[in-house]
């Protein structure tokens, strides 16, 4: 009987015949999952096994999570050779298989967050007892391309049944303690951490001997084995419906289901051996790699401010300041209030202040309706925003957003009428979607505090902020703009000075090249099915209607270096928005018809139009989803080689978050690696030659193919 | 050489629900029904008939291992009986007389029987499971969807209308009442007894002749929420991008109605029939089976038909009638547009949206009935044809002698 301690958990074996493996990692914020942790796990599990004087073990954790999932370094940076990681995922499942086929109990004793391997980890525990909080249990994998591979595909049916394990592994869903013992994953929830210890005590004394479900041939699976009638229907339903959701192209959720639907015939041992074959096939797969390098590393460098100038110390946003309380500011002060900000909410009239101030009342009130919040919690952030109409109200702000409308002069306006009252080292920052920040900075009289910061619309849904960096814009005044994003739990990329910075000029070329599809004859319900198809969240010609055709047709307009493509849009935005009255969604009337209370539908007359011509039978649909796809990456490069962009994790992650570039391609770059450079630079010569200049090559792009130089 | 029909029997078809007259006969009973009428009706030579060939879809419970010896060991024609059991799904019943007809033109079998049973109200449709919309890692790649999808997806892309179908569905149910009115069906057609030898069902349950097109016109779509809430439309979409939705057309009463029957035919060479002093009545001229792309799954009766003209070396106006199966009203619709022939010379008796579809059985029972209305009307060939889940299609060209 013998305590140790080494990097990853202490063991303490006690008088009583309990012993606890407490997980404890040593360099780490949290515990991970990874070989190392494995092989000191089952050391100690052995220990226990062996010693006779040990009943049965607690497992448990002495951080502030129970386990936060795979060290996904270890398997993605460097990249490890796939015979390898099955070796080892095949020598962990032996591990933890030994352990559960031992019939001491084991008891995970829950305190806090179990994602991905640490869920699994406690599924191999005989019994799991949850500290009741507000933590979460979830298998989040599939959101970085991959599936759980910690036989939580396996296990998991078992205790919750085949259709809602589907839900936790291909949605995901996550759930808290309570939730979790509704579901069958948990079998307690109890309060305080000595009930804890003490409830997963009791389970050992009471449990001498514990088996495993899997390993009972008696236990049958709640609503039935997948032979069964139930659990056919409930596959057959779940592949139609991911496939509605994923279009083929995410590999992780659809071996994910080849995993369960096989292993589910299998003994667990042999299951496991499925589960890992298809998760390395998965973890290998381009989708894989790309979506773990942009969706998990370069997400979490950005949410951690990584790109944040150095030497400067955080800027701390207590008030902000928001000119605007339309959409986009009500939304803006509905999350920063959430963060615990003061919000001072301005705008012209007290109505329409108030009215900034209500649409976060309302989305509180939808909050509270579904129990996702306290009412103490929501009181606190709607008293956090103060609608005001003068301008002197923001004289303590530290940060201000300005979101009124995209109108120069009045932008100026509220700049200068604000940085009278604002003290001089504030920040100011312009949420424009396109006018140049170093112009719209002239209006200031410290142009070097002065920033763009454009938020999406939802502003509560969409994670990202492109910060946009002016001329004059000082690292200060960047480093500053980061720290309020992170503080707001956005997601930042930094752009530099350019029409439509990243996001919205990479966007255009999207709406551009679904336009131009259609009229060179291409049917429409090929082009937005294809888009659709290519994990484009909305085809382009439904999206220009949500844009609107009038707003593309100014912008249109304003650019000084029109090419002969830009001439083409402009006529067919023109004959539509204004010839035809048929400028978008907002009106009924675009590309689509939008009749009350049915979905909405192409509009027939577009076949008149632009009459077949032969060009739909002609086109593939392979070409189609090069041209929409490529023209952005395209685009992407010239931000790059123009500076617009730092680097090309900015315009990856920025690509998927701003404009709903598929997430499977890891964003623009990525996507370029992954067709190939020497295939997509053939592609674009070749389109170049049909279709216009647009599809011109920079020489940075070309001179990569020489040595197939790929962006990662 | 060649292969002869010496005769085809078919038993009457019940509804394949809990309400149905068939329900409590297994279906190695109605396979045996079908035994003793060949035997009865043809004064047959038992020891002489080699084989039985038994197309069925669900091989499982009543209708699992080998239901074709099962019947056969039952039937009483000797213990030298062998039998064996296929699956090409709709096209089962077909596929088995095909097999019999290649044995003896290869002179393996001078004498044998090729036929099919479902019952399907004891049996349940898909009940049998299976890779191809189960298994994910087939199901995904494959585009599966469920045939009801296919069927309204042909419609949407070729652009049948609703009414389209309705009218022919009603002409279905007409024309098989009005074949049944003037006996055409009582040549090949049995009436199924039970263990007493009670009749208990004498006619086809399921032909409604009131049916019409208004009448159709009020009942709901029955694909529409596999469509959208299982998400099978947007899989059908992905794989035939430029159809912009999918119509939900089909219903009830405009696809193949779910009953319970069987039916087998009896073949064999020139030379066995002279033996037994059976007289033949038609030849079997060619035979054909097509892949087709899965997904829209039910177009195979083209080419399958188009292959065995070709090997026929007949071109479809050689083709005196023709019995396109009636799985969705979309399918002899598509034929007829696809092949150019006139509603005329397809399905005059009325198909299966009027008396039914028991899936392993139809092929063999669309045989029967096209022989009998050749022998009406005195015309010569006749070709039987049907769509098959999974992308198929089988056709078979008969001719009278």
């Amino acid at each position: 009987m013998e305590n140790y301690k080494n990097d990853y958990l202490q063991y303490s074996p006690s008088e009583d015949g309990i012993a606890v493996i407490m997980m404890d990692a040593v360099n780490e914020p949290t515990n991970l999952f990874s070989w190392e942790f494995i092989e000191s796990y089952a050391e100690a599990a052995r220990r226990a096994i062996a010693d006779d004087a040990v009943q049965g073990v607690i497992v448990t954790s002495a951080k502030r999570d129970f386990m936060a999932g795979a060290d996904l370094r270890v398997i993605s940076n460097p990249p490890a050779e796939g015979a390898v990681i099955l070796k080892n995922l095949l020598k962990t499942h032996e591990l933890l298989r030994e352990i559960e086929k031992s019939p001491k109990p084991f008891v995970a004793a829950i305190n806090g967050n179990a994602y991905g391997g640490g869920f699994e980890l406690a599924l191999t525990c005989n019994r799991r007892i949850a500290l009741d909080g507000n933590y979460k249990f979830s298998l989040p994998e599939v959101q970085i391309g991959v599936f759980p591979g910690g036989g939580g595909t396996q296990r998991l049916p078992y205790l919750t049944g085949i259709a809602n394990a589907l839900a936790f592994i291909l949605q995901p869903k996550e759930v808290k303690p309570q939730q979790a013992l509704k579901d069958n994953l948990i079998d307690e929830v109890v309060a305080g951490k000595d009930e804890l210890m003490a409830a997963a005590k009791r389970y050992i004394q009471n449990n001498p001997s514990a088996v495993q479900p899997w390993d009972d041939k008696k236990y049958k699976i709640p609503g039935g084995g997948i032979m069964t009638p139930n659990g056919m229907q409930t596959i057959i339903g779940s592949i139609g419906l991911f496939q509605k959701e994923t279009h083929g192209n995410y590999p992780g959720g659809e071996n994910a289901l080849s995993a369960i639907y096989n292993g589910l015939q299998l003994p667990m041992d042999r299951a496991l051996e499925v589960e890992a074959r298809y998760f390395v096939k998965t973890l290998n797969s381009p989708v894989g790699k790309n979506m773990i390098r942009t969706l998990f590393f370069a997400m979490n460098d950005a949410k951690k401010g990584k790109s944040k100038p150095q030497g400067f110390p955080e800027y701390r946003v207590n008030r902000l300041g928001i000119l605007g309380a339309g959409m986009m500011g009500a939304g803006i002060a509905n999350v920063s209030a959430a963060a615990g900000m003061q919000v001072v909410l301005k705008d012209v009239t007290r109505e329409a202040a108030e009215k900034g101030k209500n649409h976060t009342e309302k989305q509180l009130n939808d909050r509270l309706a579904k129990g996702k919040i306290t009412p103490e919690k929501a009181r606190d952030i709607l008293g956090r925003i103060n609608p005001v109409t003068e301008v002197e109200a923001l004289k303590d702000c530290d940060f201000i957003i300005e979101a009124v409308f995209e109108n120069p002069q009045l932008k100026a306006q509220v700049t200068r009428e604000t940085e009278a009252v604002l003290g001089k080292d504030k920040i100011f920052g312009s949420n424009t979607s396109t006018l140049p920040i170093t112009e719209l900075a002239k209006a200031s009289e410290r142009p070097a505090n002065f920033i763009g910061i454009h938020f999406f619309s939802p502003v509560e849904k969409m994670p990202l902020v492109e910060i946009i960096v002016g001329k004059e814009t000082s690292d200060r005044t960047l480093a500053a703009t980061i720290d309020f994003v992170t503080q707001i739990k956005k997601v930042p990329i930094v752009v530099n000075d350019s029409p439509g910075f990243f996001t919205s000029r990479v966007f255009g070329t999207y709406t551009g090249e679904g336009a131009l599809l259609l009229t060179e004859g291409v049917a429409p319900a090929l082009i937005e099915n294809v888009a659709r198809r290519a994990g484009m969240p909305v085809g382009p010609l439904a999206v220009s209607d949500e844009v609107s055709m009038t707003l593309m047709l100014g912008i249109l307009k304003l650019n000084p270096n029109k090419q002969e493509h830009h001439e083409r849009l402009i006529q067919l935005y023109q004959h539509l928005a204004e010839e035809l009255q048929r400028p978008g969604k907002k009106q009924g009337k675009g590309f689509y018809d939008y009749p009350a209370g049915e979905k909405k539908k192409l509009w027939q007359g577009l076949a008149e139009l632009y009459p077949a011509n032969g060009n739909s039978e002609q086109i593939t649909a392979e070409t189609i989803q090069k041209r929409l796809l490529h023209i952005m990456a395209l685009e992407s490069c010239r931000c790059l080689d123009e500076g617009v962009l730092n680097n090309s994790k900015d315009g990856d992650l920025g690509s998927i978050l701003g404009i709903g570039f598929p997430p499977y391609t890891g964003g623009v770059f990525s996507y370029i690696d992954t067709v190939g450079i020497a295939q997509f630079v053939t592609d674009c010569d070749a389109f170049r030659e049909l279709y216009g200049v647009r599809w011109q090559v920079p020489d940075s792009l070309r001179e990569r193919t020489k040595d197939n130089r790929k962006f990662y | 050489m060649d292969a002869y029909i010496f005769d085809s029997v078919r038993t009457v078809r019940g509804k394949g629900n809990d309400k149905g007259s068939l329900i409590g006969i297994t279906p190695t009973a109605l396979l045996v029904e079908c035994l003793n009428a060949l035997r009865e009706r043809n004064n047959l030579d038992t020891t002489q008939v080699e084989d039985m060939i038994v197309g069925c879809v669900t091989q499982v419970m009543d209708q699992g291992a080998n239901i074709a010896k099962t019947a056969a060991q039952q039937s009483g024609y000797g213990n030298h009986l062998s039998g064996a059991t296929v699956n090409r799904f709709c096209g089962s019943g077909l596929e088995a007389v095909n097999q019999v007809a290649a044995y003896v033109k290869a002179g393996f079998k001078d004498l044998a029987i090729g036929g099919g049973v479902e019952n399907m109200s004891r049996v349940k449709m898909a009940s049998d499971g299976g890779a191809m919309a189960a298994d994910p890692s087939v199901a995904l790649p494959g585009h599966f969807v469920p045939q009801g999808i296919s069927a309204d997806l042909i419609a949407s892309k070729y652009g049948f209308s609703r009414d389209a179908l309705d009218s022919f569905a009603a002409t279905s149910h007409q024309r098989a009442a009005e074949a049944e009115k003037n006996g055409r069906f009582n040549r090949s057609r049995i009436s199924v007894k039970d263990v007493n030898n009670f009749v208990v069902l004498d006619k086809d349950e399921n032909i409604r002749p009131t049916t019409t097109t208004e009448s159709l016109a009020q009942l709901k779509p029955s694909f529409a929420q596999l469509g959208s809430i299982a998400g099978f439309d947007a899989v059908a979409i992905d794989r035939y991008p430029e159809v912009e939705f999918i119509q939900h057309v089909h219903h009830p009463g405009n696809s193949s109605a779910i009953v319970d029957g069987a039916a087998l035919t009896l073949v064999g060479s020139k030379s066995a029939g002279e033996a037994l002093g059976l007289k033949p009545l038609a030849r079997i001229r060619s035979a054909a089976v097509s892949g087709t792309e899965p997904t829209i799954m039910l177009l195979g009766p083209v080419p399958a038909t188009q292959a065995a003209l070709k090997k026929a070396g007949m071109s479809k106006d050689d083709v005196d009638l023709y019995e396109v199966n009636e799985a969705f009203a979309v399918v002899p619709l598509y034929f007829m547009e696809q092949m150019d022939i006139p509603h005329e010379k397809v399905n005059v008796n009325g198909g299966a949206i009027a008396m039914g579809h028991p899936l392993g059985a139809t092929g063999c029972m669309l045989l029967g009935t096209v022989l009998d209305e050749l022998e009406r009307r005195n015309l010569q060939t006749g070709l039987i044809t049907l769509c098959i889940g999974g992308g198929m299609g089988i056709a078979t060209i008969i001719e009278r002698v």
